[in-house]
């Protein structure tokens, strides 16, 4: 094959995968906007015919939607924190020290990861019931903050790897204490990873549905929501409520990008 | 001195207490929930789950997504990245289009593919534009198990194949372009190239990739509901159902158990099958 | 005020030892070189003076304070690390500004010990600039100026200018010595570079295997090194070694006759530039003839055994000719065989 032949085999494979990504997230959105109308045309148009706003403000007055937004953001928002609060420390040990049980602890992380973690969901209700945790979004973002907690605390391990010890050593060397090396030294240097592990978590919570449905009743994040309300919503709900959900991910994919690798497990180094 | 020992103990004592609460020990009352029925060990909650009507129907249902989708996925990511290194422009935007869909939860992949899908949906509007079909038709009753199940597995490869492709060419990039280019100089095809020199250093990231995708892939949940609500049965829907519906927490939690066996046995079979000898990696 | 004392120190990794008991007692404003080859255990022993490792035996004193406990910060020392350690995240001033700092110091003072480190070490230009934008010896001047800059009364550096070019090299060391010299720290300063430990230098410790074979003044260390490897490391070309019969207390070779000590065998250590090309004497033939500018550079064999030999630069002399050496008695350094360590001459 010619060279110029084979770029354009490529690029035209390139491309056809990239529509294969992007062509359903714009249906959707058609049928997002589309309203009652949109939904039962036929046959269908690929242009936005129908699109108003009115549709999607429609659907963000129905009853329950927005505050089910506001829990969905809040659970994630604690799920961040937690997480982070819990694995950049964990990861740091990790990272800095050869401890005994080092590898027992990794260990336990890598378990959580290859469980179908949600499904722990169902004993925990009968305990949030008696600890007062059961539908409220502290108890979700605790089941998530599991979910995501491992990748926390690899994530960040990779991170603290990626900054030489020296760099402590030196700030040590020059007057700072164990907390003052790590704040002036350590903290700025991780920080875009640890945010980019931050975004994560966030992801994970907004996106999971099983235990966030078992776990609330009437708190429920938008996810676990739309999950319930799903049989007896009309169709351009639906589209208007995946459209949704669909949004915040674009934007973060988007910022965590440079650290997509390190997120994994497997750093590129 | 002596604080700095056992400094990295307090360091990961929070996320440990944390596992143990939240992982641990629901874990064991999992089994516990599943073995007992009424105060005494049983296999009662087993033999509800088995004789249910949905029980044969919803594991090969699960098993069939498992066996199709994920092996489409690693094939299909395999090309991805191998088309990414060959890019020299725009591989940015490319890669980041391609891993959107990482962000999308699975219950928003049923919903995108229940745009396409449903009675007068673009799939119906393309058929009938070549004459297949003469007006809307209904893909994803329990009466076309077929095209219902062809839905649920593109929605999944469509949503799941980006965690696959970022674990592959994270790989990828670990491969130093020397060996290859060393094989080209021997007089390599790029076929032989790949087959010879990229796969078998990839086989790690390629372990990895297949025993987080599949895990996961036996959870799979959302999607199919979004879609077919119980039309299509898997293990996790009826877990689901049997929690929620039948107000069930026995059976369901045999179901997790369940799940759990085949996650962990496919795990193993996976390190077994794909076992990484550490010395013929670089 | 702040000598530095090293008590037995002991350091292994795991089985293996990178220090075996390690004394040192360094007065008050002494300049110490340490020179030893790669892997030898310098930066180790640093790293535990400075508190960053942790001696497996032994004490550590600076000034009268035993610190073996303390952590590196209530130490009192300022050091500059092998790989720089430069903080990526902030500007050059920002980072030889960070020890001051860290000290309290208020601005003026900062900004005035700032830009006299960054004089010094000729960085002013680069001050605004993160270090990713610098080149690696500029960097590592930045480590330098950095530790400069707190004017400590211990000083440790790791090979700081290991980085530059010839020129600058040579420049930097001499305003280096003259700085320290007037500020009276106490310095430990490890280094491959011979020429720099005795030029800078007020005594130069010789390490091998995590052992100190000897310390002593450069000069001193020259004339009479106290084992083999001192030396064989010291100097260049390094010191001959002609292993000899010694019969009544003499040994004797061709046209050669010396009193040495010793009863079976001995190691005759020549300087190469401690011999004479005579008319007679030791038959040497010459192998390679290498013009170094300041001498030519004979090697050859004596006796079967290997030789180098410093001529004048004038000398006509080509490979494949054959000279007559006559070393100097007084200036042998005889070696016992067994021990590879000095013995006095028989008087
Ligand atoms: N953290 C460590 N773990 C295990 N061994 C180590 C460690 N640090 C140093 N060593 C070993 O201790 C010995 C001394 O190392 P050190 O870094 O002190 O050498 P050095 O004299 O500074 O060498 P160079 O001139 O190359 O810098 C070496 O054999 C090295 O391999
Ligand atoms: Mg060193």
């Amino acid at each position: 094959m010619s060279v110029g032949l084979r770029r354009v085999v490529l690029w035209s494979g390139v491309v056809t995968l990239c529509l294969w990504v992007l062509v359903p997230i714009y249906l959707i959105a058609l049928g997002a906007f589309g309203g009652r109308a949109g939904v039962f045309r036929w046959p269908k148009s690929l242009l936005p015919w129908d699109a108003t706003l009115a549709s999607m403000q429609t659907f963000l007055a129905v009853e329950g939607v927005g505050r089910a937004a506001v829990n969905g953001a809040l659970v994630a928002a604690l799920t961040m924190l937690l997480s982070l609060a819990l694995g950049a420390p964990a990861g740091y040990a990790l990272a800095r020290y050869a401890f005994r049980g080092a590898n027992l602890f990794r260990l336990l992380v890598i378990l959580t990861r290859a469980f179908p973690l949600a499904i722990l969901a169902l004993p925990l209700t009968v305990t949030f019931i008696r600890v007062g945790l059961y539908d409220t979004p502290l108890g979700v973002a605790l089941v998530h903050t599991a979910l995501a907690l491992p990748f926390a605390a690899l994530v960040s391990a990779s991170l603290f790897m990626g900054i030489p010890r020296e760099l402590e050593e030196a700030a040590w060397v020059f007057g700072c204490s164990r907390l003052q090396a790590f704040r002036k030294v350590v903290l700025p240097l991780a920080l875009p990873g640890l945010a980019a592990a931050a975004i994560f978590a966030f992801v994970i919570s907004w996106n999971e549905v099983f235990a966030a449905s078992v776990l609330t009743v009437r708190n429920k994040t938008l996810t676990a929501y739309l999950l319930t309300v799903l049989a007896e919503s009309p169709l351009h709900y639906r589209f208007a409520g995946g459209f949704l959900l669909i949004l915040p991910s674009i934007v973060f994919i988007f910022a965590v990008r440079k650290y997509l690798f390190a997120m994994w497990g497997v750093s590129n180094k | 001195m002596e604080r700095s020992r056992a400094l990295p103990y307090l360091l990961i004592a929070p996320a440990t207490i944390f596992l143990i609460a939240l992982f641990v020990i629901p874990l064991v009352q999992t089994v516990v929930l599943a073995f007992v029925d009424d105060g005494a060990w049983s296999l009662t909650n087993f033999r509800k789950m088995v004789g249910d009507l949905n029980f044969g129907l919803s594991l090969r249902n699960t098993f069939l997504l498992v066996l199709v989708v994920v092996p489409l996925q690693v094939a299909c990511a395999l090309l991805m990245g191998v088309m990414l290194q060959k890019l020299d422009k725009g591989r940015d935007l490319v890669l980041w289009i391609w891993t959107i869909p990482l962000g999308v939860s699975d219950l928003a992949a049923g919903l995108v593919w229940l745009a396409i899908f449903q009675d007068r949906g673009y799939l119906n509007t393309l058929l009938a534009a070549f004459g297949v079909i003469d007006g809307p038709t209904n893909w994803l009753s329990y009466e076309s198990p077929g095209s219902m199940f062809l839905a649920v597995a593109l929605a999944e490869i469509w949503r799941a194949t980006a965690i696959v492709l970022v674990i592959l060419v994270a790989g990828l990039q670990l491969i130093p372009k020397e060996y290859g280019e060393a094989a080209e100089i021997f007089g390599a095809s790029p076929w032989t190239r790949f087959r010879k020199i990229t796969l078998p250093l990839l086989k790690p990231s390629i372990q990895s990739a297949l025993i987080l995708r599949t895990v996961l892939a036996f959870e799979v949940f959302a999607v199919v509901y979004a879609l077919s609500g119980r039309n299509f049965p898997v293990l996790v829907g009826e877990a689901y159902a049997w929690q929620h519906v039948n107000q069930n927490n026995g059976v369901a939690a045999a179901y997790a158990i369940l799940v759990m066996a085949i996650s962990l046995a496919a795990t193993l079979a996976y390190i077994r099958a794909l076992r990484v000898n550490p010395e013929t990696q670089p | 005020m702040a000598g530095i004392r090293i008590d037995g120190v002991e350091k292994k990794f795991g089985q293996a030892t990178a220090l075996a008991r390690i004394d040192l007692d360094i007065p008050d404003g002494e300049f110490l070189a340490l020179l030893g080859p790669s892997g030898c255990g310098k930066t180790t022993l640093l790293r535990i003076i400075a508190g960053l490792e942790t001696a497996t035996a032994g004490q550590v004193f600076i000034g009268d304070r035993n610190v073996t406990e303390l952590q590196p910060r209530q130490r009192g020392i300022a050091m500059v690390f092998q790989n720089y350690a430069v903080f990526p995240h902030m500007t050059v001033f920002e980072n030889v500004a960070f020890g001051l700092r860290m000290r309290g110091a208020e601005d003026a003072e900062v900004k005035a010990q700032v830009a006299r480190a960054a004089e010094l070490l000729h960085i002013t230009p680069y001050l605004d600039r993160y270090p990713a934008k610098l080149s690696g010896g500029q960097r590592q001047r930045v480590a330098v100026a950095r530790a400069l800059a707190v004017r400590p009364s211990v000083l440790l550096m790791d090979e700081p200018l290991s980085n530059l070019d010839a020129l600058l090299r040579l420049e930097m060391r001499t305003e280096l010595k003259a700085v320290l010299a007037q500020s009276g720290a106490t310095t430990i300063y490890v280094t491959h570079d011979q020429t720099e430990a005795m030029g800078l230098a007020d005594r130069i410790a010789v390490m091998h295997k995590g052992v100190i074979e000897q310390i002593d003044r450069p000069q001193a260390l020259y004339e009479r090194p106290a084992t083999r490897f001192v030396g064989g490391f010291l100097g260049s070309p390094p010191m001959n070694f002609l292993d000899l019969p010694v019969r009544a207390g003499v040994v004797e070779l061709d046209g050669f006759r010396a009193a040495a000590p010793g009863t079976d065998r001995i190691i005759a250590g020549v300087r190469a530039e401690d011999v004479e090309i005579a008319d007679s004497g030791l038959p040497f033939d010459v192998r390679v003839a290498e013009p170094l500018g300041a001498m030519l550079l004979l090697s050859g064999a004596v006796a079967g055994q290997t030789m180098r030999v410093a001529a004048r630069p004038d000398m006509l002399i080509s490979a494949g000719q054959r000279l007559y050496l006559r070393p100097d008695p007084a200036r042998i350094v005889w070696i016992d065989p067994a021990t590879e360590r000095a013995v006095r001459a028989a008087a």
